[in-house]
């Protein structure tokens, strides 16, 4: 209505498509008004609202955007909603939920398997990670010295990553078989243990065993990615500080790690990110097993919310993980990201 | 006179059965059935995947026999039968899907009043087929006067033994009572077989924890749902269930569905619980040795504990019609079509007991005597009980299930890392928690 207003030598043009015309309105709102006046002595013949859209950057650089944009809202923003609307309300598998305000996350705050998930989870996240960054840290520093076929050994180092983790993880499963374990098998015939070991029947040796085959899973990630990162710093650093006789460590120390470190922050943040919510892994191993001393929040909320049906209650275990999620990428925001020395000042 | 009638027919049956045909069950004619199918009507039924090839096969030719009857076009969709309950679910609330779900459990009854009431369906199949058995009234017939859905079975979930093991332990027969079944357990650990049960979160497999409570009188909520499992019962079940899992190989704590599986056909159980499926996988194996296994194989029904009478807990099968469809006469008419001797005993055959029938007449069918070792199976619908024993089923018994609070308790009692005391109070907690006190 308000385009026809504007102009109103616009021809009635039957080939302007519907997603022009939406995109016009867009242009129309930034430009009308500021720029209409200035133009009008001009008399530019026929400038029909497509061509107008096409002369302006803002208009254009929405309408690019509108894919993106609408990907993001339909895919991303919408389910996230969802799930937050969902945690506060009742809401069975098919059946819509009222609003029950914080019922779920109080429920879940006096549940002991909720409580025992969230345990499993930090703990699975932290020393997995820790032990991902540095056995990759040191994967990458090796890779980066010159040996021979390089990029065949860089390209198998990211086999476990490539290989889908619910296969991969079914290996494991095989490897911590009760009855059938390779490596007690190996263990036994050696002579070491008179009986198998309880891979996945005892709690804690279930918890190590998972964080086992999830590290062994997410090194490559953060190998191949610190290696691209050891590749950018300056082979003239190092020569300089060979030259004022620094050891191999203080050439670790004082040039490698700094100029790595936000390669790490971002390699990090999304290695926790994944760890944190890991499920296939866990799904295949154990499905939470033995007693629930594996269930991570990811599995718990699958179990309640699709076997158990119990929608609302796994949307709010599954949003209780956000906070969490969130320190981890403020934490290597703020902590490892923005050093002063990479906005330029040298203290 | 029924009884001779049922007699002759069942002599006629096992004929007809030994020649390799459909045995026929003990029928009274004098049920009858009038029902017009819409004209034009088509119909679209999802079931669970099958867990045998024959079952499917025989499934298909039956609902192929139907159209050609009828007229009537059917589509069959399969899942993976633990997907089949969310999608049913958002098929019931949505008002839109398939007009027919075969699913389990106790998924009728979270939404009764959004199924077909089938109520004269039923009524006419169990006066000609001997009657339904009271747990799948238990499942389907809430109310004792309204079925919302038709029963189709259960999978069995038996006892699986060694033959020779037994004996080398000095047991004849399997026992029958908790009693014997425990005197067995420690002496085949003495002759180094032992036995061993999933008490991993296995959807299948760990069903035997409901039967190690229930046979000592406990259970998880009474009849007016109040939660009830942490009792003298329960606890005496757990104190039980300690000695019987000293008995056990170790690892049973991680063991998921087909552990039990792999660990029995490699040779290191002599004992464990499952469906017909281990006895199959040795029969058609190729490994010499393993077929040569089928035939010490053997299996029994869950010994009965204190309580007296079975206290079995299997996978339930229902058919369910929803209100939404256009064709509900045709929707009677096809469940009608299957559950009649002629295609329901094909099928019992086809699964070759896998399914056990929800009707009494298809205890005669052939495929439960065609192999003596079939024949625990048959009874399994007989005995079995609803996990949310004795309550209404719902939203809070498909959930305490599927979230394994009787598995876990019993995981945790047994294996000692809880006294039987704590672990029974935390299944308690848990369990208010979904029936809301």
């Amino acid at each position: 209505m308000v385009q026809r207003q504007d102009q109103p030598r616009a021809p009635a043009d039957g080939q302007l498509t519907a997603s022009s015309g939406a995109a016009s309105a867009v242009s129309v709102g930034s430009t009308a008004g500021k720029k209409e006046p200035p133009r009008e002595p001009v008399q530019r013949k026929r400038e029909s609202l497509l061509e107008r859209l096409q002369n302006s950057r803002n208009g254009l650089g929405l309408v690019f955007m509108l894919p993106a944009g609408v990907l993001l809202l339909l895919f991303l923003s919408y389910p996230l909603g969802l799930g937050v609307w969902l945690g506060f309300t009742d809401a069975k598998i098919g059946r819509a939920g009222q609003f029950i305000g914080l019922e779920n996350y109080e429920f879940l705050l006096g549940d002991s398997v909720a409580r025992l998930a969230l345990f499993n989870t930090l703990f699975y996240t932290i020393i997995a990670s820790i032990f991902k960054f540095l056995l990759g840290l040191w994967l990458a520093l090796l890779l980066n010295r010159s040996i021979r076929h390089t990029t065949f050994l860089r390209a198998i180092v990211l086999l476990p990553w490539i290989v889908p983790t619910a296969l991969s993880a079914i290996a494991f499963w095989w490897i911590y078989d009760a009855q059938f374990s390779i490596i007690s098998w190996v263990l036994s015939r050696l002579g070491f243990i008179d009986r198998y070991i309880d891979f996945l029947g005892d709690p804690w040796n279930a918890r190590f065993s998972t964080i086992a085959a999830n590290i062994w899973r997410g090194i490559p990630f953060v190998a191949i990615s610190l290696l691209a990162g050891l590749q950018t710093i300056s082979p003239a650093l190092y020569e300089a500080a060979a030259i004022d006789g620094a050891t191999p460590w203080q050439r670790f120390w004082h040039i490698t790690l700094p100029l790595l470190t936000p390669i790490i922050a971002v390699v990090m943040t999304f290695s926790v990110l994944f760890t944190f919510t890991d499920f296939q892994l866990i799904y295949v191993l154990t499905r939470g097993g033995p007693l629930n001393a594996t269930h991570l929040m990811a599995t718990l909320s699958f179990q309640r919310a699709i076997s158990g049906g119990a929608l609302g209650e796994g949307a709010a275990l599954a949003i209780a993980m956000v906070p969490f999620l969130l320190g981890a990428i403020l934490f290597s925001y703020f902590g490892l990201q923005r050093r002063t020395w990479q906005q330029g000042s040298d203290r | 006179m029924v009884q001779n009638e049922r007699r002759n027919l069942l002599k006629a049956g096992t004929a007809v059965g030994a020649a390799g045909l459909v045995g026929t069950p003990a029928v009274n004619a004098q049920a009858t059935w009038d029902n017009q199918p819409e004209k034009d009507a088509r119909l679209r039924v999802l079931r669970w995947s099958r867990f045998v090839q024959g079952d499917i096969d025989t499934y298909m030719a039956n609902v192929k026999r139907f159209t050609e009857k009828t007229g009537i076009e059917v589509r069959v969709d399969n899942e993976g039968w633990e997907d089949v309950r969310p999608k049913a679910a958002v098929a019931a609330n949505v008002g839109s899907g398939p007009d027919i779900v075969l699913s389990t459990n106790d998924d009728a009854n979270m939404y009764p009043d959004k199924l077909l009431d089938v109520t004269d369906l039923c009524e006419y199949l169990g006066k000609k087929y001997g009657g339904w058995y009271p747990s799948v009234e238990a499942f389907l017939r809430p109310d004792g006067k309204r079925w919302i859905g038709v029963g189709l079975g259960s999978s069995g979930s038996m006892m699986v033994y060694r033959q020779s093991q037994l004996k080398a332990a000095g047991f004849d027969t399997f026992p029958k009572d908790t009693d014997g079944f425990l005197k067995m357990m420690k002496a085949l650990k003495d002759k180094g077989t032992p036995g061993g049960m999933a008490l991993g979160n296995a959807t299948g497999d760990s069903g035997w924890t409901h039967w190690l409570m229930w046979a000592f009188g406990g259970k998880l909520v009474d009849k007016d749902n109040k939660v009830v499992i942490d009792s003298p019962e329960t606890i005496k079940a757990l104190e039980y269930g300690r000695e019987l899992y000293a008995t056990f190989v170790p690892g049973t704590l991680s063991w998921l569905d087909p552990n039990n599986n792999k660990a029995f056909l490699d040779d290191q159980i002599s004992v464990t619980n499952n469906g017909i499926s281990v006895y199959y996988a040795a029969k058609n194996s190729t490994d010499p040795k393993v077929k040569a296994m089928a035939e010490d194989i053997q299996h029994a029904s869950f010994p009965v504990g204190p309580v007296g009478t079975p206290t079995e807990y299997h996978l339930f099968f229902n058919q369910m019609v929803f209100r939404y469809t256009k064709y509900p006469k045709a929707a009677k008419e096809f469940l009608r079509f299957m559950m009649e001797e002629e295609q329901f005993g094909a099928w019992l055959q086809g699964a070759g007991g896998y399914i056990s029938q929800p009707l009494a007449a298809y205890e005669k069918n052939a495929i439960w005597t065609s192999d003596p070792k079939h024949t625990p199976y048959r009874d399994a619908t007989k005995n079995l009980r609803p996990a949310g024993y004795e309550g209404k089923l719902g939203y809070a018994s498909a959930g305490a299930l599927a979230d394994f609070i009787v598995s876990n308790m019993v995981a945790e009692g047994i294996s000692g890392s809880r006294t039987p005391k704590e672990a029974a109070e935390r299944a308690q907690k848990r369990a208010e928690r979904y029936y809301k006190v």
